[in-house]
């Protein structure tokens, strides 16, 4: 309608500049988080304390805010224990769920039906469901306070199960039968011939795994009273407690700190986060 | 190609011993997930219908069975009633916003060409960001004295609003949040919807006079996207129902900020009363499953390759 009043350039022009505008006034709310994080943390306290509109700092503060955050909580040792949760989480889900997955896809063995359907009924049940009776288990052992407490719930993900079954499906299956007939065991087919064919399914679900890891608070509040073994957002959480005097610059360091690596990498592969989104469709 | 085209031929020697080596390899593939599954999902989940039937408290010296005991005190808790309304308001306030805004974001971006990178960035940067703290960020941008929203505010001649210590603003003010974390991921998934879309069924319906961009909206996108937009909603809802983080930061579940799992949270693993908080673990479990049942259908429709 509006393409026939006006002639075609002047409508596409205002159509160009309304859609702009508009993503840009939300591009602005997503992003002011972000910029005042990074502004204040490079802020002197006393001008924080002013509350002022003005985005530039007056004096750079950076060095000392920083480093105070550094000193007030062990943020690098958060991010240590971040990475070894995420490796030790991801490594065992697939090794887990790749062997199960290319049975459930490609074999036919007693109780593939039953399986199946408990992994589907799996993907209903989030962690704050079986979270209580683990804790106790863990309780028990006397296993509370420890990477492995952390780690345990999420050896299994039924979702990586589905997944990667979906993936391995699509496998021809006369290359199956040919390596068969060379006389390769099915150990040897999965790791040597099927996986391979099915990495950007198994980068989707690493991206998806590390990043639902890495920000996950509910499980490591219950399991970790030791600060040492808190994982970033845990230790977010001591931190931001802990802080006293309202010394927002340090907080804002510290956040700029904790979000810092996840967001470099998702800067830096941008193109496999959206793949990994789309392919999986869950956060 | 020559051990393809022997294949049916050398089929009959390995026949025999085919069914045999399948359920051999079959069967140990799946052992670890088995056992995994058992560990830490259906016994779990057993354990936990049984707890929600007692009032089984960390120390108690006996256990006594209640029945239906726990479900009824929670029917009658006024704060577990609380913490029940607040969450379905969350998700009642967070799901339309996060659908629409979602999908008003991918179809703007979804014209664009050199500044598509950008806006994709832009949106998609809140839900890579940590939202534990993210969420100590949003404290201070709107602490009343010391945050820019209401320096803003005061500087366009309003008074300061207390967003995150006023009861009633407390939901509005993490629904503002929890938009701000999802709508990018929801772009996300609309963006894919959009490129599915074949080109020639817009060419149709200019054809049929529909060019005008709303007719197109409205005869092809919308229709189109159904699917993805079915999906978007039930992913929203989870997400939204699931509200914990926020709260854990912004507010810890103090007055008009009470939410389901933050109650559940509360009551076992900090007053270790499992028994009561299994209970309300059960209600949880019943509406993630009403929720999910409708998404595992859908997923199985959307993964091909």
């Amino acid at each position: 309608m509006q393409a026939a009043r006006f002639p075609l350039s002047t409508g596409r022009l205002l159509r160009f500049a309304g859609a702009h505008a508009v993503l840009m006034l939300g591009a602005a709310f997503m992003l002011l988080p972000f910029l005042w994080m990074l502004l204040t943390a490079i802020r002197a306290p006393d001008e924080i304390l002013t509350g002022g509109l003005n985005p530039i700092p007056r004096s750079l503060h950076a060095i000392e805010n920083f480093s105070a955050a550094l000193q007030q909580a062990p943020l690098l040792r958060f991010m240590l224990n971040g990475v070894i949760i995420c490796g030790g989480i991801l490594v065992i889900q697939l090794l887990v769920a790749i062997p199960a997955a290319y049975a459930l896809a490609k074999l036919r063995f007693p109780g593939r039906g039953l399986l199946f359907a408990a992994v589907i009924g799996g993907l209903c049940i989030p962690i704050q469901v079986p979270a209580l009776p683990i804790y106790l288990a863990l309780a028990e052992f006397g296993l509370l306070d420890s990477y492995f407490a952390m780690m345990v719930p999420f050896f299994l993900s039924v979702f990586a199960i589905f997944l990667f079954r979906q993936t391995f499906r699509g496998f021809p299956d006369e290359i199956l039968q040919a390596a068969r007939v060379d006389g390769l065991g099915e150990f040897e087919i999965l790791w040597r011939i099927v996986v391979p064919s099915a990495l950007p399914a198994i980068a989707a679900f690493s991206i998806f795994s590390i990043v639902a890891h890495w920000n996950d608070l509910y499980w490591p509040m219950i399991v970790i009273q030791r600060m040492d073994y808190a994982p970033p957002p845990l230790g977010m959480l001591f931190f931001a407690n802990s802080e006293t005097g309202a010394s927002y610059g340090v907080l804002m360091a510290g956040a700029t700190i904790i979000t810092a690596p996840l967001v470099l990498v998702f800067l830096l592969a941008r193109r496999r986060f959206v793949q990994g989104i789309t392919m999986t469709g869950i956060k | 190609m020559t051990t393809l085209a022997l294949a049916p031929a050398l089929d009959r020697v390995p026949r025999r011993s085919r069914p045999a080596r399948e359920w051999l390899a079959g069967t140990l593939f799946v052992v670890p997930a088995t056992v995994l599954l058992l560990a830490i999902i259906l016994a779990p989940l057993l354990c936990l219908l049984v707890l929600s039937l007692t009032d089984y408290e960390i120390g108690a010296l006996q256990i006594r069975w209640l029945g239906l005991g726990n479900f009824e005190k929670a029917l009658s808790d006024p704060v577990f009633r609380r913490a029940m309304g607040n969450t379905l308001l969350y998700v009642a306030l967070v799901l339309p916003g996060g659908v629409l805004l979602g999908l008003l974001v991918a179809l703007l971006v979804h014209g664009r060409t050199r500044s598509r990178g950008f806006y994709e960035v832009a949106y998609f940067l809140p839900v890579t960001a940590t939202l534990i703290a993210m969420a100590a960020v949003w404290q201070f941008l709107l602490h009343p004295k010391l945050g820019p929203i209401n320096g803003m505010l005061k500087a366009a001649g309003f008074s300061e609003i207390a967003f995150l210590s006023e009861p009633s603003l407390l939901i509005p003010t993490l629904t503002v949040i929890g938009l701000w974390n999802l709508i990018g991921f929801n772009m996300i998934l609309f963006l894919a919807g959009l490129t599915a879309i074949p080109r020639d069924l817009y060419d149709a319906a200019e054809i049929d006079g529909a060019g005008g961009p709303i007719d197109r909206f409205l005869t092809v996108t919308w229709p189109q996207l159904a699917p993805t937009t079915m999906f978007v909603a039930v992913t929203t809802s989870i997400t939204a129902f699931k509200v914990f983080d926020t709260v854990a930061v912004l507010t810890r579940g103090r007055d008009g900020s009470e939410v389901l799992l933050y109650a559940i949270y509360l009551e076992g693993f900090q007053y270790f009363k499992m028994g009561y908080s299994a209970a309300l673990t059960v209600i949880f479990l019943g509406f993630m499953l009403a929720f999910s049942v409708f998404q595992a259908f859908q997923l199985d429709r959307r993964v091909h390759y």
